[in-house]
């Protein structure tokens, strides 16, 4: 109630400044809003997609400068500390300078460590230091799940843009290729993959990228069914019959004015599902067929879990927070989501 | 009408041939496949392999003759009714997977959770859209979103630690409590549920997103309406037109995905069953598939198709009878 008087008052303000003064001309009097400012003023105003945009913003900050301003310890460098023993020889050289020779043998590594000064979360079974794999893994579990949004929508995009603007036979066979990849269930369908790959022998280094580039050949009828849905209706729309009578080109029309109306609906559909995708990537690499140790990615650090109950009970600080920064990754996109939704949507009066 | 099922069900085996297609050209791209396994865990331990032997084991789980011919020969296997045997017990397909321990328990988990999620979500919904833009709709809104977001194996795994390592209130894992002998049907009954707590919990929490948002947006949509005005304008109370006109029009969405939810009953949640050691028709296909059982995938992942399109076909005929306005063609 009170935000709406808030809102009202605003717009009271706005009316009032072009009876202002009657004299001046009109476009200098009120000040317009292009559709995208408009847009973006309703995005801001809802707190949630600013907290959303601030999870995201830290996330990226921690993963990418992290490492580079943190560059004590590396990805997949283990902390041989745990156990280390000298031993002192005294040499003597023939031109009769004395000097001590050291052997340091580190039979021991420093796994499993608390949280200290040397490690700020502790090191993990293998003595890898935590802090750094967290924002190591962050850098991976992010781009991957950009890479396979991106690649989904892009291959969505065309299918269902074809589709959409040469109907008939064409729009025929591709919707019914959609039907047929829509029943495949995802998260078994990436295990199937991931197990295939796996007997494969697909190198580690780049073993997820594949995974993720075969999964994205079969989910883009999502997207392709949004697009297409789109543009049958706007096909329809009275501007576009008038931009066809105005004897526009075909491009300027699908450029300047088919793109531009479908745009707000995709762009919400792949923020909501760059959040799943991090789901994903995270509960195959916590099953063992994502990210391959010794790399890191928040599903991987998770892992252990499932192999030792100790680890479970005893040491929150080795998957704690890699299941704390997936949820604050997905979250946001989710907040970033559902504000866009709410600011691209006409029906909304806020 | 009966044109129209027809005509779909029709289109429907079109689609699954398609899946089925897909899904066994996948699982023929695995090199290695199971029985070069198998025979090479054969040759470790000293036996002697003979070619026979080896071809007998090729024939026997189809992997003879290239994708085409394989394809074609569990399909009219299939037709038949014979699934095939697991690569890994030995035993029939169709008795590991349609079982009372397999599909019973993950229907029971599916079932108490989705009791839950309806219970627990629609209030929500409806208190969240009644009151857009307050302090409570975006408190439940951010309850939610969060719900949604959190990986089911670290929430199952962090429920596991809190409740049953720390606290110690529920079991660990597992569907019984093996020291214990019932005395009774009842006592194995409650000791049953006890172990169900944590699983239905973990299903609840990561489902009631979807269903609260969109019943927010079904009731919004329904209170924008030009009949909710007019219940306004002749003076009907709040309680009124909120409970009797606009709930009962928010109900329709929500009846016809009813029958979208069978799927979801028997497919089985794989990584919660997994995380709580539950003998489950999800828990099951997991380890089938990370160790390219072909049978037991290939059967699982037909059975996950077919509820799904049978489970849109209801739900398009569902909203035929429960909403007069929608004309099936």
């Amino acid at each position: 109630m009170e935000e709406n008087k808030e809102i009202q008052m605003e717009e009271e303000k706005l009316v009032q400044e072009t009876v202002a003064d009657a004299e001046t001309p009109l476009d200098k009097n009120v000040r317009l809003l292009s559709p995208t400012r408009m847009v973006l003023r309703r995005f801001f105003r809802s707190k949630l997609s600013i907290v959303g945009l601030v999870m995201l913003a830290a996330l990226f900050v921690f993963s990418w400068l992290g490492p580079v301003v943190y560059t004590r310890w590396g990805e997949t460098e283990t902390d041989r500390t745990g156990n280390i023993e000298y031993k002192e020889f005294d040499l003597e050289i023939n031109d009769g300078d004395p000097f001590v020779q050291v052997f340091v043998t580190d039979n021991g590594v420093n796994a499993l460590a608390p949280p200290s000064g040397d490690h700020i979360l502790g090191t993990d079974e293998q003595g890898m230091d935590i802090f750094t794999r967290l924002m190591y893994g962050g850098r991976l579990s992010l781009t991957i799940s950009f890479l396979a949004v991106f690649l989904t929508s892009a291959l969505g995009i065309i299918m269902g843009g074809i589709a959409g603007y040469y109907g008939g036979v064409v729009d025929n066979i591709i919707m019914r290729i959609c039907d047929v990849l829509i029943c495949l269930p995802t998260l078994p369908l990436m295990l199937i993959i991931g197990t295939v790959l796996d007997a494969n022998r697909v190198p580690s280094a780049y073993y997820i990228y594949l995974l993720m580039g075969i999964l994205s050949l079969f989910s883009w009828p999502g997207m392709a069914r949004l697009v297409r849905g789109q543009i049958l209706f706007l096909r329809e729309q009275e501007y576009m019959v008038a931009a066809e009578a105005m004897g526009f080109s075909t491009s300027r029309r699908i450029f300047k004015h088919l793109i531009p109306n479908i745009l707000p609906q995709i762009l919400v559909s792949m923020t909501l599902s760059l959040g799943s995708m991090i789901l994903y990537e995270s509960t195959l690499s916590y099953l063992g067929l994502g990210v391959q140790i010794p790399y890191a990615s928040w599903g991987t650090m998770i892992e252990i879990i499932s192999k030792r109950s100790d680890i479970l009970q005893n040491n929150f600080n080795v998957w704690g927070p890699s299941g704390i920064c997936i949820i604050i990754a997905v979250l946001g996109f989710n907040f970033i989501g559902d504000g866009l939704r709410d600011a691209l949507d006409p029906k909304q009066r806020r | 009408m009966f044109k129209y099922i027809l005509k779909r069900l029709g289109v429907s085996i079109l689609i699954l041939i398609g899946v089925s297609f897909i899904l066994y050209a996948l699982l023929r791209c695995m090199p290695t496949s199971f029985v070069d396994q198998k025979i090479n865990a054969l040759n470790t331990s000293g036996a002697t392999v003979s070619e026979e032997f080896k071809q007998a084991l090729y024939k026997a789980y189809g992997l003879d003759g290239n994708i085409l011919q394989g394809y074609f020969g569990w399909l009219g296997n299939m037709l038949k009714g014979n699934f095939g045997s697991s690569f890994i017990s030995g035993r029939e397909v169709i008795s590991e997977i349609f079982n009372a321990d397999r599909l019973g328990t993950s229907f029971i988990v599916a079932a108490i959770a989705t009791i839950f999620e309806f219970l627990i979500a629609i209030p929500l919904g409806i208190t969240a859209a009644t009151h857009q833009y307050s302090l409570r709709d975006y408190f439940v809104t951010v309850l939610v979103l969060i719900g949604i977001s959190l990986p089911s194996f670290f929430f199952g795994q962090m429920l596991k630690d809190l409740f049953a390592n720390k606290l110690g209130w529920l079991p660990v894992s597992g569907m019984r409590d093996p020291s214990v002998t019932y005395s009774n049907g009842f006592e194995a009954a409650m000791d049953y549920l006890y172990h169900m707590v944590l699983p239905v919990l973990t299903v609840v929490v990561l489902s009631i997103g979807g269903r609260m948002r969109t019943t927010r947006t079904n009731m919004l949509e329904v209170l924008n309406s030009d009949y909710i005005r007019t219940a306004r304008a002749k003076g009907l109370g709040e309680g009124k037109v909120i409970y009797k006109h606009a709930f009962r029009n928010t109900m329709i969405p929500v009846v016809t995905s009813l029958a979208g939810l069978i799927p979801s009953l028997f497919s089985g949640a794989m990584i919660t069953e997994s995380v709580f050691d539950l003998t489950g028709i999800g828990s099951y296909a997991l380890n089938a598939m990370t160790q390219g059982d072909i049978p037991v995938i290939m059967t699982y992942n037909m059975f996950l198709a077919a509820l799904s399109v049978l489970g849109v076909l209801l739900a398009d005929l569902m909203y035929a009878v429960v909403d007069p306005r929608v004309k099936l063609a």
